[in-house]
């Protein structure tokens, strides 16, 4: 991702097969560079949906534009994907063929102090929808302890609000962050909560000094806040855990027993939980007795997966299957087979730090509307949800 | 049709090609045709065909109220203007034109692009639009305006400083915007670079602009927090109670989503920490950012990350102690993280998390991957020599490692780490019995030099307690001649060693044996000295004398994790999250200071001054003429009509001619190199070559 030569340094990352590249001559700040380039894709994917060779080349247009904004001179310069959209519109043609009249400006945003809302917007019913997502990364052993586990939190919202309302965000007790400094966190029964990390959007010395999240949100979907807690006090056991015995008779066939277990409260219901458990890449001929759910065997994956759609807490299922082995094994094979078995997974109405929203206050100070705000909580499993075999 | 047009028509073959219909499409009288016609030029432009010779063409297009077209052209222009710089002067009107359109868009996007034509032409006209722009009441001119004045700055410094650019950019640092403030410090730090005047003083940090920076911190977008954040980390505090203060203005930052801008907020940190009294607390705040570097969704930003924690993590060693689990190895990690990580944990290893940390090693040594399992049981050897109170556990993994896993890989691998962990703790009975049978058994299996070295130095070392140590001593000098000359000098050393601390004469065959095969037969003299120095010494010494040189004991291993040298180590602590912080090597190593320097031209102002009229008129001959050949070419059906529409181009191109009457003073005044030059083939300059070569490296890469 960093490569020199010749004087010059290349700091690049790959992204559907494209290589983005930025050179430079100066010891500069990689992270930034790195950070930018990534930005610059996203910025690009939302603009042609996604972001390949294809797309590039019939985009060319658009993409000057949208460079000639993002950066001058090769400091970067405004990469709100929202903004963005206000100025270089995908259609200009029409645009200008239509409206004539209608000059395209900078908005006023781009330089203000606000740079992620314009002004005058306008909604008949103003609503703020509040998503609570907690995605749980848990490494488990084959004997079903948990070895690592981490919660990574987001809240999300959808603004539609009018105006430039300031928005005031209250959580629960158990979710007051402690104050970190503070070194008896340990003894209270609060949650540390680690690095919390903000949109922009949200005034951070309020928040330093005061511990009091207040911000005016831009408009439609973004991402509040985000935070992490790595427990392994707080969550010792799996969500869903899962037990998996393989059996290697050598040339012949490989058996699988599995039992999953939904450990989280019997009131809850564990949705589209996938079960993937790797299988030797040439295995053949599947024979599948699944308890409940269905399991297909995707060959080119080398794996099968097990799905049931729903899974209500406390019970428990078991799945049996049966692959046919080649005669001959290549000795290599059977160390792939220490691939991980994953698990996906959501589970509404529920969080599993317990973290809640008391309020979301809004004020809008000149048109002093009335405002819906709604909360909904989901866990879910995160991108490394992993059980270990053997 | 008559004979003639046949014959013109004959002699100029088929009205074909790209260029040709790019050409007329330029110069339809339909909107809409022009404007496909601009589209498609740049497109064949930007996959790499040249398409220059339509220069004249795009640039008729250039007066359009079409605010695409307009930037479509531009782009044009930015691209051909070094193989065009006459032409370029005609485009110069409608840039001081568009520098005051009513609409702030315009006229940024004026001023940018002027910026980026490298025209040494272009010089003398920007002074007007660019002090104008830079006073704009429209921050995002300002702004623009603010990066114009660095890039004036590359193309000509002199006059940039003369006209006073560099004082106005100084201003602009108390802008009330805050991406105006952060594009002028951005565009000030662009000059100090290329500055090679040692007089001229371009910025100069005062606890004023520190003030000014902190009020703004807040209110900027993420890039210009970083640039910011990089001003406040060049000042150097006068007092504790002022690095304080830029301290709690800073640790907010730790909590903005961009990776960047948390770990540049953690190198301003570092860098004020020393001075101000509750240096652990805010050492203690730092650990949670950090953890989050790793843990965002981004491999590469994880990458650099762990790179700079590495170098944080040997000034600060505390600074991580419980977060070792942050840095397992996930599998869906690409192998460059997850060797990092490696890294990293074995420096976070301490007494109470050495258990957990070994039974992690062990499940990345089972894995399949051979550079991950190597580093894996490398990193099982640092942790034992590291940790004294789990050596004999690190033992035992390594040794059921060896006969679980097996192989070849993990054989070596696992003989280099027990032969250190008994350097780090020599003469320890209950590990030289753990030890030596696992390896006295796989010596067959030993196949690289550095597990080879390992086991010979062991024997010598420890002969006692080898089973058949005579079959293996045999073993060893029979093949002698057969090792490379680094493992022979081991064998010597070991057979003369076993030779001593056996006192009875067992083993003086093979001693013999060794050092005739070592003084006869033997091609390498080192090899050859060292059995005469052995000889002599056993000969002729008193026996006191061979043990205090044959026995001494090889020197304590006290770790094998490296680390840097002091002095790289300060530096690399000042260069966070820059290039250095990921090459780990200080940046004077890497980068050439004088490849951003511009040599300062003195001949700003030159002797021979051109009159614009003179430039204007030799520009329009140069069009007419073009013109001429275009309907020599055309004549075709339309060729009558064609002659005719000379004058008629010529009449729209008057009016990008028309100087606006307040301008031509100053203009004429203005230099302008030979103008007869103008017209000869554009000179290659230094600049260019070298880009060229960079786009080779760049293509050689992938």
């Amino acid at each position: 991702m960093a490569y020199k030569g010749n004087g010059i340094n290349y700091v690049y990352i790959n992204h559907n097969n494209l290589y983005v590249c930025a050179l430079t001559r100066k010891n500069e700040n990689v992270m930034a560079l790195v950070v930018f380039l990534l930005k610059l894709i996203e910025v690009l994917t939302l603009y042609f949906k996604s972001l390949e060779e294809e797309s590039i080349r019939d985009n060319f247009v658009i993409i000057y534009e949208l460079l000639d904004e993002v950066m001058d001179y090769g400091i970067p310069q405004t990469t709100d994907t929202k903004i963005l959209k206000e100025y270089i519109t995908q259609d200009y043609y029409r645009l200008i063929r239509n409206t004539p009249l209608r000059v395209v400006q900078p908005p006023n945003a781009v330089t203000n102090a606000v740079s992620w809302r314009k002004e005058g917007i306008f909604y008949k019913k103003n609503e703020a929808f509040l998503d609570v997502v907690e995605s749980i990364n848990m490494l488990i052993n084959a004997q079903g302890q948990v070895l690592n586990s981490e919660i990574l939190g987001e809240i999300k919202i959808k603004s539609h609000l009018s105006g430039m309302p300031d928005l005031r965000l209250g959580l629960n007790d158990k979710g007051i962050f402690s104050a970190d400094s503070s070194s008896e966190s340990t003894n209270s029964k609060g949650i540390e909560m680690e690095d919390i990390k903000f949109h922009q959007c949200v005034r951070l010395s309020k928040f330093e000094n005061e511990r009091i999240i207040t911000f005016i949100p831009p408009d439609g979907e973004f991402t509040l806040m985000s935070y992490r807690l790595s427990l392994a006090q707080f969550l010792m056991k799996p969500l869903i855990l899962i037990t998996c015995k393989t059996k290697v008779h050598k040339h012949s066939r490989i058996e699988i027993m599995c039992s999953a277990r939904a450990q989280i409260k019997k009131k809850s219901t564990a949705n589209n939980v996938e079960i993937v458990i790797p299988i030797p890449e040439d295995a053949d001929t599947p024979k599948f007795v699944p308890e409940y759910g269905t399991v297909k065997w995707y060959p080119e994956k080398s794996c099968i997966i097990w799905k049931l759609r729903t899974f209500p807490g406390g019970k428990q299922f078991h799945m049996r299957a049966e692959l046919g082995l080649p005669a001959v094994v290549d000795p290599e094979e059977l160390a792939t087979m220490r691939r991980p078995i994953k698990a996906k997974f959501s589970i509404p109405y529920f969080t599993t730090s317990g973290i809640q929203v008391r309020y979301l206050r809004i004020n809008e100070p000149k048109l002093q509307y009335q405002s819906y705000p709604w909360v909904r909580y989901i866990t879910q499993s995160g991108d490394d949800y992993t059980v270990r075999t053997s | 049709m008559s004979l003639e047009k046949k014959i013109l028509s004959f002699l100029k073959g088929p009205k074909k090609g790209e260029t040709f219909e790019l050409k007329s499409g330029l110069v339809s009288q339909y909107k809409h045709e022009r404007k496909d016609a601009i589209q498609r030029v740049i497109q064949a432009m930007t996959v790499g065909k040249d398409v220059s010779l339509l220069f004249p063409d795009v640039l008729k297009n250039i007066a359009t109220y079409d605010l695409e077209q307009k930037k479509l052209v531009y782009l044009y222009l930015m691209n051909y203007a070094k193989s065009h710089p006459e032409l370029c002067i005609l485009a110069v009107n409608t840039f001081i034109q568009d520098t005051e359109d009513p609409n702030p868009l315009i006229r940024a996007l004026a001023i940018r692009t002027m910026g980026c034509i490298r025209v040494d032409k272009m010089v003398d006209y920007m002074e007007i639009p660019l002090s104008k722009t830079l006073a704009d009441d429209n921050p995002y001119v300002r702004k623009t305006a603010a990066i114009c004045v660095a890039k004036l700055f590359d193309l000509n410094p002199q006059v940039c400083v003369e006209f006073g650019f560099v004082d106005e950019l100084k201003k602009l640092i108390n802008d009330p915007n805050p991406m105006v403030v952060a594009n002028s410090l951005n565009s000030l730090y662009e000059i100090r670079d290329m500055n090679s005047d040692p007089n001229l003083n371009v910025l100069d940090i005062t606890p004023e602009i520190i003030k000014n920076l902190l009020m703004c911190l807040n209110e900027c977008t993420e890039w210009g927090r970083i640039t910011v954040l990089t001003t406040l980390n060049e000042y150097e505090a006068p007092t504790p109670a002022e690095a304080g203060h830029i301290i709690e203005r800073v640790v907010p930052q730790l909590q903005h989503v961009n990776p960047s801008v948390v770990l540049t907020s953690i190198k301003t940190i570092l860098r004020h920490v020393d001075k101000v009294p509750l240096k652990p607390a805010i050492l203690k705040k730092l650990s949670a950012p950090l953890v989050s570097l790793v843990s965002s969704s981004i491999p590469e930003a994880q990458y650099v990350g762990m790179k700079n924690i590495r170098i944080i993590l040997e000034k600060h060693p505390q600074i991580l102690s419980k977060e070792l689990r942050v840095f397992f190895i996930k599998y869906s990690d690409p192998l460059y993280l997850k060797l990092e990580k490696l890294e990293i944990m074995v420096r976070l290893a301490n007494d109470s998390n050495a258990g957990l940390l070994l039974g992690e090693l062990k499940e990345y040594a089972m894995e399949f991957e051979p550079t991950l399992v190597t580093k894996a049981i490398k990193s099982v050897g640092s942790v034992a020599i590291k940790l004294s109170v789990c050596v004999v556990k690190a033992v035992n993994l390594l040794c059921t490692l060896i006969d679980q896993r097996g192989g070849d890989l993990v054989i070596n691998e696992a003989v280099v780490a027990l032969t250190n962990i008994l350097r780090r703790y020599p003469g320890k009975n209950d590990l030289i019995t753990l030890i030596v049978p696992v390896i006295s058994n796989h010596v067959e299996d030993l196949t690289t030099s550095e597990a080879l070295a390992g086991y010979i130095w062991l024997i010598g070392e420890y002969p006692k307690y080898f089973s058949q140590l005579h079959s293996k001593v045999d073993a060893l000098v029979d093949g002698f001649l057969e090792y490379e000359s680094q493992l022979q000098l081991n064998i010597l050393t070991s057979v003369v060693k076993i030779n001593l601390s056996t006192n009875d004469s067992s083993y003086s065959n093979q001693l013999q044996k060794v050092l005739e095969l070592a003084t006869k037969e033997c091609e390498n003299a080192d090899v050859r000295d060292k059995a005469y120095i052995y000889w002599r010494l056993l000969s002729s010494s008193s026996t006191d004398a061979q043990q205090k040189v044959i026995m001494a004991k090889l020197p304590r291993i006290d770790t094998t994790i490296a680390s840097f040298n002091p002095v790289v180590l300060e530096s690399l602590i000042n260069d966070l999250s820059t290039l250095a912080s990921v090459y780990h090597k200080p940046a004077s190593t890497f980068i050439d200071p004088s490849a951003y320097k511009r040599a300062g031209t003195g001949t700003s102002k030159a002797a021979k001054s051109g009159n614009i009229r003179d430039l204007t008129k030799l520009a329009k001959q140069e069009i007419i003429n073009n013109a001429k050949n275009e309907n020599l070419l055309d004549f075709d059906d339309e060729g009558t009509e064609a002659s005719d529409a000379a004058p008629s181009l010529l009449d729209e191109l008057n009016d990008l001619f028309i100087t606006p009457g307040d301008n031509q003073g100053s203009l004429t005044n203005q230099s302008t190199n030979d103008i007869l030059n103008l017209f000869g083939p554009p000179q290659p300059k230094p600049a260019t070559n070298t880009e060229r070569k960079d786009t080779n490296d760049l293509l050689d890469l992938f």
